[in-house]
């Protein structure tokens, strides 16, 4: 066989590897009932193609013939290492085939079951019973198919502390037997929020670093976005459509929101010309249909919003009017202080600093937001409009104490310097 | 990606099982070396001799110097190495979990390390 076959076979396996592996892992995951043998059992599947794809040929079906190779794989291995842990046999003996099975059996069941192999795997990796970064991780790498050093870097973190967070998320799903499934309808609503929360913190990851020198890691947001596109493929929910048109849509501002030098750029600052106007019309329509359903939550009204921003020529030329409904609407769906203080800024571009200024001094004097920095920078940046110089520089100051982000630092201190001027 | 695997045993804990005890461990560690290996998980390893047989090398007073014994007394001693082909950590984690001789002692698990950049650098000051 020429050399040249294996090296195309190998970029074949490279190919599927990407664009299948999460479905393979996923239905691996139902039939083999546990992650990790499910794992090995898709490697070594794939380690087999290699080996035997070069004299047999490329299969007709290669997705097929993964999970049926992988999950034979799986029983072979657990019946030899069941000769030194009789504990191996039973679960051996649990996971094989019944009688009349064949591989083509689960070429064309899994076919079918795809969607809901993935959407299993979607909501066992974020389930609620798992730490809150243990769920981010796990679904990056088990979904998303990243590597353990890939997220770990984009955490800026180190590989054995991610390794671990995802050890633990998956000792938890298997000690408690979490339930490998799609939730059932009435529980579907409350799962689903926790889902579209992971998306949309591995999105923010990607979008606004929480600490570190760089502002952004596009790499992080693009896979949230995919994610985004996988889940309303799989599940077409108007919360979902929400997420991902406020993800489209915080996306087309990218090139505009930092400048070549990486410092921020607010939105009333920004170049609208660079704004990504394919991403926008894609989020505008998708918010659209969400509105349309009248069931939708509060990541559909953050789309609406940031569709009004997208729409308008210049901050001035924004419909203030309809943000401040909008942001009356979210804020009634879920009360938060952070909703009113960005309730208080859409006020203030209404009907003048005065009026917004008002409203962020009583949030601050309730107690809250008293330690969030985009509190303080937010009415530094009305006194400063109002001339009152001294409280700007007091609340810049306060600001600059409490952000942890370098391009936010940055960005005050060059506020606190034009105060001076 | 290549994972090296370091697997550390107390001295003498090995010599203190019984023959059929040491029999089951060793075919079982020898079997699942063999399910690595076909599953193209395997990418070397030996294991070692016991630390007295040592001889550490060490740059002293301007020459080098010989002793015998390992470097440094610890309880735990390394007692073989293996370099495991695996996807990312966790992937090298989940296979050596499932390894018998992480009973015997614990196993360090660290990724090789790229030098390429830094050879092709070498060579280009040695011209």
């Amino acid at each position: 066989m020429p050399e040249n076959s294996i090296e195309l076979v190998r970029t074949t396996l490279d190919g599927l590897y990407r664009s299948e592996s999460g479905r393979i892992l996923a239905t691996l995951i139902r039939l083999l009932g546990d992650f990790d043998l499910a794992e090995d059992a898709m490697h070594d599947a794939f380690a087999a193609g290699l080996e035997r794809w070069p004299q047999e040929g490329v299969p007709a079906n290669p997705r097929s013939w993964l999970i049926s190779t992988g999950r034979h794989k799986a029983i072979d291995g657990l019946r030899r290492r069941a000769r030194f842990d009789a504990s191996q046999d039973k679960i051996a003996d649990q996971l094989l085939p019944s009688g009349d099975f064949a591989p083509a059996d689960v070429g064309t069941e899994s076919d079918e079951s795809v969607p809901d192999d993935q959407l299993r795997l979607i909501f066992t990796c974020c389930h609620p019973a798992l730490a809150p970064e243990g769920r981010l991780a796990l679904t990056l790498r088990e979904v998303c198919g990243l590597t353990t050093e890939e997220i770990a870097r984009a955490f800026l973190t180190t590989a054995p502390t991610l390794a671990q967070r995802i050890v633990r998320a998956k000792a938890k799903i298997r000690d408690e037997r979490l339930p490998y499934q799609v939730p059932a309808p009435e529980e579907l609503p409350a799962r689903l929020d926790a889902v579209l929360q992971v998306v949309y913190l591995m999105f923010n990851e990607g979008y606004s670093a929480s600490a570190g020198a760089s502002l952004t890691r596009a790499d992080l947001s693009g896979e949230a976005i995919r994610l985004g596109r996988l889940l309303l493929e799989l599940l077409p929910e108007p919360e979902g459509m929400g997420l991902l048109a406020l993800m489209l849509l915080q996306e087309s501002r990218r090139a505009a929101r930092t400048s070549p030098s990486g410092e921020l750029i607010l939105l009333e600052d920004q170049d609208r010309t660079q704004w990504d106007r394919a991403l926008i019309a894609e989020g505008v329509k998708l918010v659209e249909r969400a509105l349309l359903s009248r069931r939708f939550g509060p990541y559909t009204l953050q789309a609406a919003i940031a569709a009004v921003h997208s729409e308008a020529a210049s901050a001035a030329a924004t419909d203030w009017p309809q943000i401040v409904a909008l942001y009356n609407l979210l804020a009634r769906a879920v009360p938060s202080p952070v909703i009113e203080l960005n309730r208080a800024v859409a006020v203030a571009m209404r009907d003048g600093p005065e009026a917004g200024l008002a409203l962020i001094d009583g949030l601050l004097q309730r107690g809250v937001l008293t330690e969030y920095h985009l509190a303080h920078s937010a009415r530094a940046d009305l006194c400063r409009r109002l001339g009152r110089k001294g409280e700007a520089r007091a609340s810049y100051e306060r600001a600059l104490a409490l952000t942890q982000q370098e391009p936010e630092r940055r960005f005050l201190e060059k506020r606190l310097r034009e105060l001076e001027e | 990606m290549k994972y090296i695997c370091l697997g550390y045993i107390e001295p003498n804990k090995f010599e203190n099982l019984s023959e059929a005890e040491r029999n089951a461990l060793v075919d079982a560690c020898f079997s699942y070396d063999d399910e690595l290996r076909k599953n193209g998980h395997f990418a070397g390893g030996e294991g070692l001799q016991g630390p007295q047989s040592a001889a550490t090398l060490r740059w002293e007073n301007g020459k080098v110097a010989v002793t015998d014994g390992p470097y440094a007394e610890t309880k735990e001693q390394i007692g073989g190495i293996l370099i495991l082909e695996a996807r990312d950590l966790n992937h090298a984690i989940q296979l050596m979990s499932k390894h018998p001789g992480v009973k015997a002692g614990p196993f360090e698990i660290r990724p090789a390390a790229d030098l390429s950049g830094m050879m092709q650098e070498s060579e280009e000051r040695r011209g």
